[in-house]
């Protein structure tokens, strides 16, 4: 049963698009407008396909002569960011986690501090402080503080349900778009979406040279920094993967020397963490208010803010590590990361499955001309 | 805005004077997508080649011969240049939109539309230090022997007066102004929607006309379409055009056919339909469609009127029933059948009625019918300042100003007295703004 809020996030989209599908001056500026001028009338869920592919650039609010204050009020990164937060509780599995994302900003750093004061409080009683406050070094100092068991078990846990929670929810969310208007083969769709996402192309505003957070002019700060914070996340997490291949296949036992792969990756993506988030949270501080609900910032802000302390307190970790300190940074550090993997289906981290999805079904269908041409 | 960044970059102190507020700046240039160019070969988003000579055979034929050679050659001449000159000042381009691929070899699209232009120049004008002062309607120009000394404005309704050297005018048409529209077309006036900006009032136009400026083209002559009945009195802009006209039949008031829908494609004959619409009585008229075409066109702002019955259509537009189904059953009986393609001037025509349907004749026999109403959309008028090569306002005996430049609609009609040519409308504001601010900036003794 749909909200009255969703309904209205849907009807207020439904016009707006309907007024884009009339005008189209914008069809170079991104995906958004040339997969909607696919359809004629929208259903609900094609309407949360846009609301998925958009990128909230901004661009094509700066370029409506049809923006507030204008009578027709067309404002689309406004209206399909409205939809496309109201799609991450929508397709949300299990369905009553969904209203999670209401006051998701609140949610999330309750969650961390949950989960921060769970793995202090679990390793200060569990863990001899003797232990907890000695100077380790040499391989498997990480697990005298605590065990490898329990940390596998814990990660492995709540990554998996996360992984399913995310899964179940992208797969309805592909369902319920409903049948394709004419299909690419597979793996070239997926190659442009993979592109797509790795390049940030639709935040480039259609001329890739990105769209200012603050006013009309252009800037590729926001593509860049996310470049940073989402590359940075990918290397850490093959650092993590890494890391799991020498521990079972190889049987090497962190921690693993400033030189190995694992920390070289992770010192990379942690750098990325750092800046990304950082970069973004500034320009989000700075950015038009009318432009991007700010409504919404709190998702926003808490994902923001949680990167960059796992970050963080990762090279505190790093760093401390042949100290007193290391147990009681470990214990920090795996703290906010249980935050993230806790939250990961409930927090802004979904956009990116449900972003590449709509890229993947956008790549699928590609009417033939959709790249703005620049003078040589 | 090409004026002030010309005469900018040529040392000027510029100042803008703007009637609209930041949100609704730069008129009915917020509207456009396109403007025409020649090229002689690809060239940038444009395909193939526009040669001039061919640019100006397109002017001469809707013009009907309504059009000052020399301005218009030479604005030819000078549109080559405009999309890479608007790339230097930040504009962007993108290829023809869907639905508009007949102008892909002819137009050049602004990615993002006009407001986007607007955006990339007023970014590069006041980077480099135009000044632009918005709520501020220019009243009067204090103009002796066609010199001009200074202009009298209201900036928020507070009167003042500014000094120049000399002054560009490019201030748009009288089509927002309803008072002197009914001085031309009377009651009719009441009835047109004006498709772009509610400034245009022509303030100017009239204060210079009075002042001895030498006007060009018809007071009646105009560019209008046929737009949504339900569409705003101004500033609906493109989303309220109807391109439906050719894949239905169009009715009056009293439920009659008034001209050939099919005469020829649509992007040849959008631009008359305002005017035939502008001499129905009440300046309303339906298009009436079946549910077999109804999904042909771009969609538009407003859904369409429907109903299971002619009858039934006929009673909620107010038409009265017997007369629209007499239509329309003689209509479908003259009929011919043939093979129905709207791509090409085809062979599907209903020849002996008066007036007849050339091409894409479909009978209307599939319900659920449609109906769009109709109204005439004004986009610019055409009569206008008469300007010289150098886009110096002509004066009484046909003396140039040496300090008065006139650009875009409001000197328009030197080029387009009758008739329109898609995007002509911003290659005369571009290319005349350009020669005005480089004249402007330099003021001297002709
Ligand atoms: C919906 C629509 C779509 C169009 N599409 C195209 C297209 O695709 N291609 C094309 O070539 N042409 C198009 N045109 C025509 C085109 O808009 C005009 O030819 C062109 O914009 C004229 O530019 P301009 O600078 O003369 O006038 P405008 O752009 O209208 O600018 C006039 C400015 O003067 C201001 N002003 C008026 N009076 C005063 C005063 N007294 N004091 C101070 N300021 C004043 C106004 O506020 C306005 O900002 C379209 C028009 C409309 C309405
Ligand atoms: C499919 C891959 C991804 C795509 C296409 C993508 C795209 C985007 C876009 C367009 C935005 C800005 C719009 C908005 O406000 O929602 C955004 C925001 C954000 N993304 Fe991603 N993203 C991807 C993956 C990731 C990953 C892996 C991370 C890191 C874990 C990440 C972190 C963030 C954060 C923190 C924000 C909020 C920043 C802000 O708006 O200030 N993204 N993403
Ligand atoms: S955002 Fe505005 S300019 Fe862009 S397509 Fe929609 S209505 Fe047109
Ligand atoms: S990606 Fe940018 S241009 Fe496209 S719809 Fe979203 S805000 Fe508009």
């Amino acid at each position: 049963m749909e909200s009255l809020q969703q309904q209205s996030a849907v009807f207020e989209a439904q016009r707006v698009m309907n007024i884009c599908n009339a005008c189209r001056y914008c069809e170079g500026s991104c995906a958004v407008f040339p997969a909607m001028s696919l359809v004629r009338a929208f259903s609900d869920h094609e309407m949360h396909y846009l609301a998925n592919l958009c990128h909230n650039c901004t661009a094509c609010y700066h370029n409506c002569q049809y923006a507030p204050p204008h009578a027709f009020a067309v404002n689309v990164p406004v209206a399909l960011t409205e939809l496309r937060t109201e799609t991450y509780e929508a397709y949300a599995w299990p369905g009553f986690l969904g209203a999670l994302f209401r006051r998701n900003g609140l949610f999330v750093s309750l969650a961390t501090a949950l989960s921060l004061s769970i793995v202090l409080a679990l390793s200060s009683m569990l863990v001899d402080p003797s232990v907890m406050f000695a100077e380790h070094s040499g391989p498997g100092s990480f697990y005298a503080v605590i065990s490898h068991g329990v940390m596998v078990a814990v990660a492995g846990s709540t990554f998996g349900f996360s992984l399913l929670a995310l899964s179940m929810g992208v797969r309805s969310f592909w369902r319920k778009a409903g049948p394709l208007t004419r299909a690419r083969p597979m793996f070239s769709a997926f190659c442009g979406a993979l592109k797509d996402m790795a390049t940030l192309e639709y935040l480039g505003g259609g001329h890739r040279e990105g769209c200012s957070p603050r006013d009309e002019g252009r800037s590729n700060q926001r593509r860049y920094f996310h470049q940073a914070a989402m590359w940075g996340f990918l290397l850490c997490f093959a650092s993590t993967c890494v890391a799991a291949f020498y521990d079972y296949a190889l049987g090497w036992v962190a921690p693993y020397p400033f030189l190995s792969l694992p920390v070289l990756l992770g010192t990379i993506g942690g750098i990325g963490l750092l800046v990304g988030p950082a970069g973004l949270f500034w320009l989000k501080l700075r950015s038009d208010r009318l432009a991007m609900p700010a409504r919404h910032y709190g998702m926003d802000y808490a994902f923001l803010a949680l990167l960059f302390v796992i970050s963080l307190t990762g090279f505190l970790l790093l760093v401390l590590r042949e100290t007193v300190a290391m147990g009681l940074m470990l214990a920090v550090h795996l703290g906010f990361v249980l935050a993230l993997f806790l939250t990961l289906p409930y927090s802004k981290f979904v956009h990116a499955f449900y972003r590449f999805a709509a890229l993947l079904r956008f790549n699928t269908e590609k009417p033939e001309q959709s790249r703005p041409v620049t003078v040589a | 805005m090409c004026a002030a960044i010309e005469a900018r970059e040529r040392g000027a102190e510029v100042v803008i004077l703007e009637h609209a507020d930041r949100s609704m700046r730069g008129g009915n240039t917020r509207h456009t997508r396109n403007l025409r160019a020649m090229h002689s070969g690809p060239a940038h988003t444009l395909e193939g080649s526009y040669t001039g000579e061919e640019y100006w055979q397109d002017l001469l034929g809707v013009t009907g011969g309504h059009t000052d050679e020399t301005l218009a050659r030479l604005m030819i001449r000078r549109s080559e240049e405009l999309p890479r000159w608007l790339h230097g000042k930040g504009v962007r381009f993108q290829p023809a939109l869907t639905g508009t691929l007949s102008l892909a070899r002819t137009n050049a699209f602004f990615l993002g539309g006009g407001k986007a232009l607007l955006n990339a120049q007023y970014g590069t004008a006041e980077a480099s230090g135009v000044r632009v002062s918005y709520n501020c309607e220019v009243k009067e120009l204090h103009i002796t022997r066609g010199r001009f000394g200074s202009a009298s404005f209201l900036n928020h309704g507070v009167e003042s007066e500014i000094a120049a050297k000399s002054v560009v005018l490019a201030c748009g048409g009288f089509q927002a102004n309803v008072d002197w529209m009914r001085e031309i077309w009377g009651e009719t006036a009441d009835n047109f929607i004006v498709r772009g900006t509610p400034y245009n009032q022509g303030t100017v136009l009239k204060d210079l006309i009075g002042k001895g400026a030498v006007t060009t083209g018809d007071p009646a002559q105009c560019h209008a379409i046929a737009v949504d009945a339900r569409a705003p009195k101004t500033d609906g802009g493109i989303v309220t055009r109807l391109d439906c006209v050719p894949f239905g039949i169009v009715v009056n008031r009293n439920g009659q056919r008034f001209y050939d829908e099919g005469e020829d494609f649509w992007p040849k004959r959008y631009a008359i339909w305002g005017r035939l619409i502008a001499r129905q009585a009440e300046q309303i008229a339906y298009a009436i469609l079946d549910s077999r075409v109804v999904d042909s066109f771009m969609p538009s702002l407003f859904p369409p009127l429907s109903a299971d019955t002619i009858e039934q259509l006929a009673s909620s537009l107010g038409i009265e029933a017997g007369a629209l189904a007499g239509t329309i059953d003689q209509f479908n009986a003259s009929v011919s059948s043939g093979s129905y393609n709207p791509e090409i001037l085809d062979d599907c025509s209903a020849q002996d009625l008066e007036p007849p349907k050339s091409h894409w004749a479909l009978p209307l026999d599939t319900p659920p019918f449609y109906a769009y109403p109709l109204r005439p959309g004004i986009t610019f008028t055409y009569l206008g300042l008469k300007v010289d090569e150098h886009a110096r306002v002509l004066f009484e005996g046909g003396k140039p100003s040496p300090n008065v430049f006139a650009a875009g609609e409001i000197m328009a009609g030197n080029i387009i007295g009758k008739g329109y040519c898609a995007g002509t409308g911003m290659t005369i504001g571009s290319v005349f703004g350009r020669l005005a601010g480089e004249h402007a900036a330099s003021p001297r003794e002709w």
